[in-house]
């Protein structure tokens, strides 16, 4: 047997291999497309309902008696007057038949309570309807809404028989009507569910990227540049080098602990703010930036260098010039990624404060805040049926900003990336 | 015939005398001609840059032996020799391109003018913009043609206003031989161009910073025939006005383009002369071996 007849009788053998092997990357590619398929489809079929909010209409008398102030009465006097009993009334008009003090109260209960400040607001806007009667919206509350969305009516639902007839005759009658929820976008954390909004936690996670941002970036580059281009080759850089690679993979949770330690008992920052956590952040980014950044800077042709030294450009201006500029897209990509990590972390902004309840949305660094996983961490663990939708929405609004954020960074690397 | 070159140069000798060479490699021991000590004239009439006694090392191992020789003004030297002998080691030594090196250290005396280029008065920016360097690879930035050659005018502040820098671009292209074929397009990447031109690009941005000496590191082995005999032909009109040292691995180009030809073996300079009596009368067995195809 000759060497082509050898070569000839191994060949079908070896395409066999070929065509397995890509049979097995098209099968790990596919897996993995379905598991993102299904992870997406379940998460916007949860999140939807979230989108949406039942609102109820009522006929309203601002009466000045029920409401407790004078005929006359205007601005600050209007600020404590009784609501609650107002929208009773109205609710009350509607269901004339009930007329025990606990299913009364039960009607009540139907209604958000954010309508009373609704209605305050308008008042004090509109002193004239003081004494008329007007058709107004109000929220309905988070367990009838989730009764108007949810399909299984008979189990998955926390009213009661009566309040249930109520409801379907609130319907019957025109008085129900689903809305786009634009509180979900406009308002901050709340324990009702009809109330709460991711806007709180959304401009946390913003103000906290920035401070990440601002900080990681510069750093983490001249850090690069300075270990890759001008530090002596010794064994201090070494050490420095072999310490930046492991605090990359150090656990989240320990910068917070140290955060809380050096930031926040040592300098006395304030709790809960986004400066902190973007310090805390920008500590955990810095070595995905920094071995990114080297990575790119190396990958940098010599040949260039040469040119830039040969004309004779200084090693700053060889740097900043030429090295840089064919390294931006690599720097980029990874303090995208560094900052991806960071929008999601969770576990070292617990130990900083950013994990409590904040209803108000921040105006600042220093305000208290939230972030949109402790936020997505925080609804998973409330026990409203509600929030299981808010949370999912919540998600979905976290997987939206990463998209962007990646877009950015293709979008900037396609920009910056110039061929030699 | 080593003896008596030795003994008519005792005087040079004193100072370019090399450690009789005691190598465990055999192949060369075997060469029963050792090299002792460069045959030939190092030295030039008018000299633009000198070199003498440069040892250089990278960390523990020595790449430069003990080499004198001088670039004379309007001359261009080729350096030959086989791979890894120290020719572009030597090279990159006279514009002080080895400091980027770490592990790289010279030792020695090499003047641009008389003044010593690695004394500390020595700006390495300043020597580097008055001994330009065109490498192997041709190495445009990434910038287009125009901004490839306004570059070091631009970072040496040479041009005080558009026209000039405008007109220093257009005479560098000119001068290059370029300028034809891209005054259409100055304004598209450099790295368009064909490899040839882009060499010719990069000669064009040396040029532009008026240096007073070109290194260049083996300028046409990238090159295909044609674009050669183009830079050939460019080297010798650069001679009117520029010291030329040039490394190459084509006999036919040493012979071409230089007035003197240095032989490299080893790291020792072996023997230099006029490039017509190296390439017909090479005094020493390595250089006769090399330059025949014998060896190397």
């Amino acid at each position: 047997m000759n060497n082509t007849e050898l070569i000839k009788k191994g060949l079908p053998k070896r395409y066999r291999r070929e065509k397995r092997f890509r049979l097995y990357g098209m099968m790990a590619v596919m897996v993995g497309f379905i598991f993102l398929l299904i992870l997406l489809t379940d998460i916007i079929s949860k999140s939807l309902p979230a989108f949406s909010q039942h609102w109820i209409q009522l006929e309203v008398q601002f009466d000045p008696d029920v409401l407790g102030v004078a005929a006359d009465a205007e601005g600050k006097a209007l600020r404590h007057a009784n609501y609650r009993a107002i929208l009773k009334r109205a609710i009350r008009a509607e269901f004339p038949d009930v007329s025990k003090r606990r299913d009364k109260s039960k009607l009540a209960a139907l209604i958000s309570s954010s309508a009373e400040y609704e209605l305050r607001d308008m008042l004090i806007e509109q002193p004239y309807l003081l004494g008329k009667a007007k058709t107004v919206w109000v929220r309905a509350d988070d367990d009838l809404d989730t009764y108007y969305k949810t399909a299984d009516k008979a189990n998955a639902v926390r009213l009661t028989e009566k309040q249930i007839a109520w409801a379907d005759r609130l319907q019957e009658n025109n008085l129900i009507e689903s809305r786009f929820n634009s509180t979900l976008f406009s308002d901050g954390d709340s324990r009702e569910p009809e109330q709460a909004g991711i806007r709180g936690a959304l401009v946390g996670s913003l103000y906290t990227l920035l401070v990440t941002l601002l900080l990681s970036f510069p750093l983490g580059v001249s850090t690069a540049v300075y270990l890759e281009e001008f530090a002596p080759k010794n064994r201090w850089v070494d050490l420095i080098e072999v310490n930046i690679n492991n605090l990359a993979a150090v656990p989240s949770i320990v910068f917070g602990l140290l955060g809380l330690a050096v930031f926040i008992n040592y300098f006395g920052l304030p709790r809960s703010a986004p400066l902190v956590g973007g310090l805390v952040l920008t500590l955990m980014t810095l070595p995905t930036i920094i071995i990114a950044s080297r990575s790119a800077i190396k990958a940098v042709p010599p040949s260039i260098r040469q040119a830039a030294l040969g004309i004779g450009a200084s090693k700053t201006q060889t740097v900043f010039q030429h090295v840089l500029p064919l390294a931006m897209p690599g720097i980029l990509t990874g303090t995208i990624i560094g900052l991806a990590q960071a929008l999601g972390e969770t576990a070292p902004l617990l130990m900083i404060g950013m994990v409590a309840f904040i209803v108000d949305i921040p105006q600042g660094f220093v305000d208290s805040a939230t972030v949109l996983p402790v936020q997505i961490y925080l609804w998973a663990d409330s026990p409203e049926r509600a929030f299981v939708a808010k949370t999912s929405a919540a998600i979905l609004v976290l997987l939206i900003f990463l998209v962007v954020m990646n877009g950015l960074a293709v979008f900037l690397r396609k920009k910056f990336e110039r061929s030699w | 015939m080593v003896e008596t070159d030795i003994n008519m140069r005792t005087e040079l000798m004193e100072s370019t005398q090399v450690q009789s060479v005691d190598r465990s490699d055999t192949k060369v021991a075997d060469m029963k001609q050792q090299v002792n000590a460069t045959i030939g004239e190092p030295f030039a009439k008018d000299p633009k840059m000198q070199a003498r006694q440069v040892n250089v090392y990278y960390g523990n191992k020595q790449a430069i032996f003990n080499v004198s020789l001088d670039l004379g003004k309007n001359e261009v030297v080729a350096l030959i020799g086989p791979s890894g002998c120290g020719k572009s080691t030597f090279l990159r030594c006279m514009n002080r391109m080895n400091d980027t090196i770490p592990i790289c250290r010279v030792e020695g005396n090499i003047t641009l003018d008389s003044e010593d280029i690695y004394a500390d008065a020595m700006d390495p920016v300043l020597l580097r913009a008055r001994v330009g360097m065109v490498f192997q690879k041709p190495n445009p930035f990434p910038k287009s043609i125009y901004d490839n050659v306004a570059y070091g005018a631009r970072l040496h502040g040479l041009a005080f206003n558009k026209a000039e820098l405008d007109e220093i671009v257009i005479t560098s292209l000119q001068k290059a031989g370029l300028f034809d074929e891209v005054k259409d397009r100055l304004h598209e990447p450099g790295t368009g161009l064909s490899g040839g031109q882009q060499q010719r690009l990069c000669i064009a941005r040396t040029i532009a910073v008026s240096p007073e000496v070109i290194l260049m590191d083996e300028p046409a082995s990238a090159l295909d025939p044609i674009a050669t005999a183009i830079i050939e032909e460019l080297i010798d009109e650069l001679r009117q006005n520029y010291t030329i040292a040039i490394v190459t691995h084509s006999m036919q180009q040493a012979a071409r383009v230089s007035q003197r030809t240095a032989y490299f073996h080893l790291g020792k300079l072996v023997e230099i002369g006029e490039t017509n009596q190296i390439f017909t009368n090479p005094k020493h067995e390595l250089t006769e071996n090399y330059i025949t195809g014998r060896f190397g």
